[in-house]
């Protein structure tokens, strides 16, 4: 690339005397030398040159300069790439819609590349009528538009025994959040006819882990939704194309992707995910199962290990993220001491039901360490634990549902660290 | 709708300007062949616009057509979907399809199939389809579930959660080796095998003795013993009332300690940029043979959790494959091939290696190799040259 200089450049003398003539300027320029900002003198390729026409990027995708902005895996978490789970880089995002492309992937059994005219919908069991959708089927129910969290059971489950991972992506990046469009399950279910005994629903995939799970009926007709769209366009094939199950609230393994079938039944299944998995371990060696909704649970986004605080002291944002299965987040705390002290931070964005809440709090940093915590307060009055406290009732061994507050150390560079703290 | 007016507007004004040239040439002096040319593009182009003209009115007719008849026709009412009525959407599921996928098992045996199988036969199964994976004995091979042992470890440390010592329920065994298992090969067992299975992994958690043949008939004598040790989730009891309490906001406490940090332990994955960065700059200093060998190197590691390459690799879930380019096929000592490979004779030439990696199952019918294939000739071509840089 060869850089163009065209016009003249400005000469030491005339920027002191535009620097003399605002204060503001002064500070602001106080990055550029006596020649001036290259960035201003200088003409850029893309101030005279021309772009790439409308039918070179006929679906677009984010800036060159954007390319680090990517789900990321653990290696050593799992036996092997097929059977394991990838994490949204929550410290990159902001507002409350995660991007489809950026969505946190977890799959038993590989991404099932199913064709959606060969794709099937069932239900059967303890029904009226057993049943049979195609995909156009689907298409004529009623539909709605629903902005979910999904949050797998197992997000921060790392983080029991100690401080693991360094960077919010990978303690937290078991989360997004979408609008979905789908029909309620009511509807289907009510096509069917459930049969008065029918008191639990079991969801399957038509992947080849043949994902199954045990949702009682209640739920199945309250707010379930069997979903065709996210964000607008159709799921991504890693989020379950061309249907998934939508289960507000609850431990993302129950939205069953790809979904094929939905059997009626008297009982739970007590499958693999509801039993060897999915399951709370206590210190005592007992196991609570069943453990559903996500509890209210927040973190902070920026800065954190793998977004730093670049620009020095003076005027900082820091932002995060909070959630409940049991309603919205109308309060977010904040303390940068430790805990000394906390202050409430300013919510902003839609407040909706089951979905994920944008907060900030600006401030004047002085260049001294912080110690970074957030507290989610949800609609029903319950808040967000310390770690010690989740430690107290749950013991070390859960892996998942941890809900407990995450602390971030700032030094006076503006690194992050994952640290506890008493 | 727009489309086919502005369409027509295009026919009829290319015409036009044909006609205009056609007079031009028409009123100039040139040699008669010239205006012979001329007259004759003149009448093509106004027989252009006659054809044009026809358009537009077969247009219009077609239009005054439909006219004609929505005024003859009432609209549709859209009256709004009666949803307590049912949309009568779907159709019936014929047995023959419900049998097809309804295959859960539950705790009460609801789902089981007739079928019956021994420990023996189960060891011989899941050393065959298995052990590449779980351990001969269901102590696991890498960070693949542990299956066996692990009893009295649930309030340890280090829990170990196996069938024997944490799962509830047999029916879980039974249904998930059914469905999902062999990893890669889903639904390929029989009812026997799994019944067989199911009896191995009895016999490894030391649950049954090795004479045991577990059936449908005899399946819910078989109680596994965490069964009492899950409870019902109490958090609403037992965590909600403690937790909903107004926090403390000022003065919280006299101080605070970093007690842990997360960088001593040092296991947050690199930051993958820098490292494809780095990659980027080594293939463009070399020379581009090495280059493929790179590229293949990033493709190798949808491999690496089954295969091992370079110093000290051993047999994983699949054979090392140092050397493997031109070695005999089902060769290396050690390792558990399927039939198909044992049978097949030859070597792994890159031809034949090439057809492999494009379509496993395909190549290689009854091979073990759970993976779907490379979609493109390029990729494979990185690969093997990849793997020809390991002797």
């Amino acid at each position: 690339m060869t850089k163009i200089y065209k016009g003249m450049k400005p000469t030491r003398r005339s920027f002191l005397t535009g620097a003399a003539a605002s204060g503001v300027a002064m500070v602001s320029a106080k990055a550029a030398n006596a020649e001036g900002d290259p960035a201003i003198i200088n003409k850029q390729e893309w101030n005279q040159y021309l772009g790439e026409g409308v039918d070179a990027r006929p679906y677009g995708m984010p800036s060159q300069f954007e390319s680090h902005v990517r789900r990321q895996d653990v290696p050593w978490l799992t036996a092997d790439p097929v059977s394991s789970v990838n994490f949204t880089p929550l410290h990159e995002l902001d507002g409350i819609i995660t991007p489809n492309g950026l969505c946190f992937e977890r799959h038993h059994a590989g991404i099932a590349e199913v064709d959606p005219a060969e794709h099937r919908l069932m239900i059967n069991g303890l029904v009226d009528r057993p049943l049979v959708f195609t995909m156009e089927d689907l298409m004529r129910f009623p539909r709605e538009n629903h902005v979910y969290f999904l949050e797998c059971a197992a997000n921060t489950g790392m983080e029991w025994a100690g401080a693991q991972l360094n960077g919010c992506q990978f303690t937290h990046g078991m989360i997004h959040n979408v609008m979905y469009t789908g029909v309620p399950l009511r509807l289907l279910l009510q096509e069917a006819g459930v049969k008065t005994t029918g008191k639990w629903i079991m969801p399957e995939g038509a992947d080849a882990s043949g994902m199954t799970r045990s949702i009682p009926i209640e739920k199945a007709l309250d707010d379930c939704l069997v979903a065709f769209k996210m964000n607008g366009e159709a799921l991504r094939p890693e989020q379950g194309y061309p249907v998934r199950l939508v289960v507000p609230g609850w431990e993302g393994n129950m939205w069953i992707k790809w979904l094929r079938r939905i059997e009626v039944g008297d009982q739970p299944w007590h499958h693999r995910e509801e039993t060897s998995k999915y399951t709370d371990l206590l210190a005592d060696g007992q196991a609570r199962r069943f453990t559903w909704e996500m509890d209210a649970k927040s973190v902070i986004t920026s800065p954190s290990p793998q977004a730093p605080i670049t620009q020095g002291p003076g005027p900082l944002v820091i932002t995060g993220v909070a959630w409940s299965g049991r309603g919205t987040i109308p309060r977010v705390d904040v303390t940068i001491d430790g805990g000394i002290t906390w202050q409430q931070a300013r919510m902003s964005g839609p407040s909706l039901n089951k979905s994920m809440h944008r907060f900030y709090l600006d401030v004047e940093w002085d260049g001294k360490p912080m110690l970074l915590q957030s507290r989610a307060h949800d609609s029903t009055g319950y808040v967000q634990p310390t770690k010690e406290q989740l430690r107290h009732v749950r013991g070390e061994n859960s892996i998942y549902h941890n809900n407990s507050i995450q602390t971030w150390a700032v030094n006076e560079k503006g690194e992050a660290e994952n640290v506890e703290i008493s | 709708m727009s489309k086919s007016p502005n369409g027509l507007y295009t026919v009829l004004g290319i015409a036009g300007i044909g006609v205009g040239i056609g007079v031009a040439v028409n009123s100039s002096n040139h040699q008669s062949d010239v205006i012979e040319t001329a007259q004759a593009t003149a009448q093509a182009a106004e027989d252009r616009a006659a054809a044009a003209q026809a358009a537009i009115a077969d247009t219009q007719a077609a239009a005054t057509d439909l006219i004609n008849t929505l005024a003859a026709q009432p609209l549709s009412t859209g009256a709004p979907v009666a949803e307590t009525a049912g949309f009568g959407l779907g159709r019936d599921a014929l047995p023959v399809e419900i049998a097809a996928w309804d295959i859960d098992v539950r705790p009460d045996g609801a789902g089981l199939p007739a079928g019956s199988g021994d420990v023996w036969t189960g060891e011989e199964v899941f050393v065959e389809k298995c052990a590449m994976c779980h351990g001969d004995f269901g102590e696991a091979v890498g960070r693949w579930p542990v299956l066996a042992g692990g009893h009295n470890t649930l309030s340890d440390e280090d829990p170990v959660k196996t069938i024997g010592s944490y799962w509830p329920y047999l029916s879980t065994v039974y249904d998930y080796i059914n469905r999902a298992m062999p990893f890669g090969m889903a639904q390929s067992l029989t009812n026997d095998e799994v019944y067989a299975i199911t009896a191995y992994l009895l016999y490894v958690n030391d649950l049954v003795d090795d004479d045991f043949e577990l059936s449908n008939e005899n399946f819910l004598e078989v109680r596994l013993p965490n069964e009492p040790n899950f409870f019902m989730d109490d958090r609403a009891t037992a965590e909600y009332p403690i937790f909903s309490v107004e926090p403390c906001m000022e003065n919280c406490k006299d101080s605070v300690e970093i007690t842990m940090h997360a960088s001593v332990l040092d296991v947050t994955p690199e930051d993958e940029n820098a490292a494809q960065e780095d990659a980027t700059v080594v293939a463009a200093a070399a020379e581009p043979e090495v280059d493929l060998a790179a590229e293949g190197e990033a493709l190798f590691r949808q491999c690496k959790s089954c295969h091992q390459v370079g110093d000290g690799a051993g047999n994983g879930v699949g054979p090392h494959l140092n050397g493997v380019v031109d070695r005999p096929i089902g060769s290396v000592d050690g390792f558990r091939y399927s039939n198909t490979l044992l049978d097949v004779g030859g070597e792994w030439s890159a031809d034949v290696l090439g057809a492999f990696l494009a379509d496993p199952r395909g190549a290689m019918p009854g091979t073990k190799m759970a993976f779907r294939g490379l979609r493109s000739q390029e990729e494979i071509d990185a690969i093997i040259a990849y793997l020809a840089t390991f002797e």
